[in-house]
């Protein structure tokens, strides 16, 4: 195999599926039955090119597959609701494969055909992270598919309904149409006016002269009728509803400057603005139509958000079980939650003892466990036993429905964020051949046979560029730079609100913590601890995993071990029998009294929220392991350079209050700005709270934070996030720790300076060219001279700042 | 200079024939996915006599 052990290290080799460590004693090495299952399918089908092509280690890991069984995707009404017949009689659906995510991943996928026969094309977007099956309906059903894509790592669901869909692509083509048009149309009627600036610099013929005005009249009437009727559209819906919009000058402005440029034409006398206005045309639909992308990104997310609950719940009727619509769910009603299966609606266990992944809520990838009387919500995912579940709250009014709705709401609130580059464009066209006729008036009572000259001097010498495409082009370069050190920040408005912000709130797991357990102390025999480390020795457990650190090297010899599945593991070693693993499982070898205090021990260290994992040596209580999320080894350092920033740093957690006050102390942070134990909607309100005092960075994951995200100036999403917390955040973090903090900080400074730097020389530069223009010093020819002078000042300014230039090195992560 | 009269109007229909066919490009959906046929491209295997239905015969078009 290509994937040799080339990162194992001497006890442990690195599984051929995803790189985890796993013994060593087979051939082609797993750490799990599901690497392996995942493996064999992918070899027995002859891809294991897959395995080439891949870029591991870097890769990390493989999302583990679920139990999910799919059943639901051979139900008619889901076929209904998103599957479409092809001609050819075959059926086909788009479903999005979050995990998918490199060349890799695409190569295996389009070879679905080979790996489930009856799949006659598979096609990936790689962007959109989605895949477009097509398959045989009477060969094998989809729930095949998609269990298939399952154990290769890839859980797949549908998409959005499909008509939306479509509508979405078309508006996207013929909006890339518009722009294609509109460019070529700027382009040429730039060409001309470089033809027509000239002229005035050489001298020019009348009959090209006129040849090249009436060229511009052409592609300018083309580029105002066709992409740009949207402005006049937009402008007249705005007069008719009396709301101000910003079209309104835009149309304007082209309107008048295109019925000046005719009348020059027409009449072969004055200046002709043909090309700003193609240019205009052009760049404010290429604006809008990045950002309209940005903001469909975000609504996806929460889309896909919504597919996160089931469509149908079982219902208990009496005795039997009926499936019925979510819709026809009420309260009160009993339901019946299979294992595998998220659940319907909010409400209390009534029968059942099981776990329920609550990440979709929590971010804590941990499975919760449940009993009768618990409280569960729609959207998590019931991972042990059957359920029984009594309705307490459906659709809308869940605790899902709920945070998607404030990720809706801040969406909203933050979308039509007007562009402060096209105003100034649109005043700028408004405005200039008004300053010029002024100073050609005022040039008609001091020497008139230079009035027309100066007024078209100053059309030419001032420069919008300067003025407007300082701010965006600083920020765009900033974006680039920025997204090239894997931070993705979203607009540019976001750069500003990030300079100017005081106050950073981090979320504790992933940014100051590991976001994986460690041994935080160990409560009794420190001689045991090799035994155990041998014990756990077998296993990629992350528990079993944090008990072995620091003792990898130890060789002793383990027998008779037995593992039992979510309590622990029993085995000999250097003669002694051990059982490790959860309290209730030890407690069962102890004498009653001694199990009684280790159990009321164990509930505190669980109160305190760490994790105890209890020793049991020959039936005696031999050790508590005390594993918690430990601190960052850097983030110490981190927060003192922030605090140097001028930033201060508290922390916001759903955490114990203990837990958070122990990471705050080891990281630095001053307890008074720490607060524990706080659920989304607490986060929310502390978010707001802290914005009375000034801009506020909030740094998060889960979906959980997703509206205390919205709900700050600037949310900021780390590396292991769920999707809502990406579409409700402004900046999207790929690595991990918190120096990509530092770099957004600082990077968005140098930015923000070199915009004030760029306004200031522009404004200078426009103030003497006017200045110097109504004193009669420029004429048209030295205007033409220098006025792209400015612009590459300009531009070179912005592409030459030191925004986002050089990133903090990324701490190496011990299990990458 | 008489040539430009004849130079500029050709430049110009020239120029309408390159829109016309990113109209037609963008219509027909091929800028839909800029992504993946790049990589695509990189990771085609030898032809398998398994895989009768190969993806190359079909458009890219996302309305199947």
């Amino acid at each position: 195999m290509p994937l040799d052990a080339a990162i194992a290290s001497p006890t442990t080799t690195a599984c051929v599926h995803c790189g985890l460590p796993a013994p060593d004693d087979d051939a082609p090495a797993f750490c799990c039955h599901g690497c392996e299952a995942a493996y064999s399918l992918i070899a027995t089908c002859g891809l294991d090119r897959y395995y080439t092509l891949r870029d591991t280690p870097e890769h990390g890991e493989l999302p583990a597959s679920s139990d999910h069984t799919y059943a639901e995707m051979d139900d008619p009404s889901y076929h209904a609701r998103h599957v479409i017949m092809t001609r050819d009689g075959l059926h086909a659906i788009e479903l999005s494969l979050p995990s998918m995510h490199c060349g890799a991943c695409m190569w295996l996928l389009e070879r679905l055909p080979r790996l489930v026969r009856g799949v006659a094309e598979a096609r990936v977007n790689l962007r959109q992270a989605t895949l477009l099956v097509r398959w045989d309906n009477r060969a094998v059903p989809l729930s095949r598919i998609a269990r298939t894509l399952d154990t290769l790592g890839y859980p797949a669901r549908a998409l959005a309904p499909d008509s939306q869909r479509q509508a979405r692509i078309a508006a996207n083509r013929r909006d890339l149409a518009h722009i294609g048009v509109a460019g070529a149309c700027a382009g040429n009627a730039m060409l001309y006016a470089i033809c027509l600036y000239a002229g005035l610099f050489e001298g020019i013929e009348p009959g090209p002269a006129t040849m090249f005005r009436w060229l511009s009249l052409c592609v300018t009437s083309v580029a105002l009728a066709w992409p740009g009727r949207v402005f006049f559209a937009n402008a007249w819906a705005s007069i008719r509803t009396r709301t101000p919009h910003l079209d309104l000058p835009i149309s304007f402005a082209l309107i008048a400057g295109g019925g000046w440029s005719l009348i020059a034409t027409l009449t072969g006398k004055g200046e002709v603005y043909f090309d700003s206005l193609s240019v205009l045309v052009f760049i404010l639909l290429a604006g809008r139509y990045l950002q309209k992308r940005r903001q469909q990104a975000g609504s996806d997310a929460v889309a896909a958000l919504f597919t996160l609950t089931p469509t149908r719940a079982r219902r208990v009727e009496g005795n039997s079980l009926r499936e019925v619509p979510i819709e026809s769910l009420a309260l009160g009603d009993e339901i019946e939650v299979r294992a595998g299966d998220s659940l319907p609606a909010d409400g209390v266990i009534l029968a059942g003892d099981s776990s329920v992944d609550q990440s979709l809520l929590t971010g804590e990838s941990r499975p919760a466990p449940i009993g009768v009387g618990s409280r569960v919500c729609a959207g998590t995912v019931n991972l042990g036993d059957v359920l029984r579940i009594r309705v307490e709250k459906t659709g809308d009014s869940t605790r899902l429905a709920g945070i998607v709705r404030l990720v809706e709401q801040a969406a909203q609130r933050r979308a039509p964020i007007v562009l402060f580059a096209d105003r100034l464009a649109g005043l700028f066209t408004v405005g200039m051949p008004a300053l010029a006729a002024i100073v050609a008036i005022i040039w008609l009572f001091i020497e008139p046979s230079r009035s027309v000259e100066l007024g078209v001097a100053l059309l030419v010498v001032t420069c919008p560029c300067a003025l407007g495409l300082a701010t965006p082009l600083t920020l765009v370069v900033g974006l680039g730079r920025a997204a090239r050190q894997g931070l993705l920040i979203k607009g540019g408005d976001v750069i500003q609100r990030v300079a100017e912000s005081r106050l950073i709130l981090l979320d504790k797991t992933g940014t100051l913590t590991l976001g994986r357990p460690r041994v935080c102390a160990w409560e009794g025999d420190e001689s045991i601890r090799p035994l155990v480390a041998a014990l756990e020795g077998r296993t990629a457990h992350p528990v079993a995993q944090a008990l072995r650190e620091g003792y990898e090297h130890v060789a002793l010899h383990v027998e008779k071990a037995t593992h039992t599945t979510g309590a622990g593991v029993t085995g000999v070693v250097a003669g002694r029998t051990l059982r490790v693993g959860s309290p209730a499982f030890v407690a069962r070898t102890l004498v009653p009294h001694e199990a009684a205090s280790m159990l009321a021990r164990t509930t505190q260290i669980a109160r305190e929220g760490l994790t105890p994992v209890v020793v049991g040596v020959d039936g005696v209580l031999g050790a508590i392991a005390l594993l918690g999320d430990d601190v960052r080894p850097e983030a110490a350092d981190a927060v003192a350079r922030l605090h140097a920033l001028g930033l201060r740093v508290g922390i916001l957690s759903g955490d114990h209050p203990s837990v958070v006050d122990a990471v705050a102390r080891r990281a630095g942070i001053d307890s008074s700005s720490v607060v524990g134990g706080l659920s989304p909607e607490d986060k929310v309100a502390r978010v707001q709270l802290a914005r009375g005092g000034g801009r506020v960075v909030f740094v998060g994951d889960g979906v959980n934070d997703a509206a205390a995200l919205a709900a700050a100036d600037v949310g900021v999403a780390m590396q292991t996030g769920a999707e809502a917390a990406l579409a409700a955040a402004d900046v999207y973090i790929a690595r991990r720790g918190l120096a990509p903090l530092i770099d957004l900080v600082v990077g968005s400074r140098t930015a923000m300076r070199t915009i004030r730097q760029n306004l200031v020389a522009s404004f200078i530069y426009n103030v003497l060219a006017v200045t110097g223009t109504l004193l009669g010093l420029v004429t048209p020819l030295l205007a033409a001279l220098i006025m792209p002078m400015s612009s590459i000042t300009v531009l070179s300014v912005a592409l030459r700042s030191r925004t986002f230039r050089e990133a903090s090195p990324t701490p190496p992560e011990s299990h990458p | 200079m008489s040539v430009l009269y004849l130079m500029v109007p050709m430049a110009l229909v020239l120029g309408i024939g390159a829109v016309i066919a990113f109209i037609w490009a963008s219509k027909t959906g091929q800028y839909d996915d800029v992504d993946s046929p790049a990589h695509r491209m990189l990771h085609d295997d030898p032809p398998d006599p398994q895989a009768t239905d190969t993806p190359g015969n079909k458009t890219n078009s996302r309305t199947p």
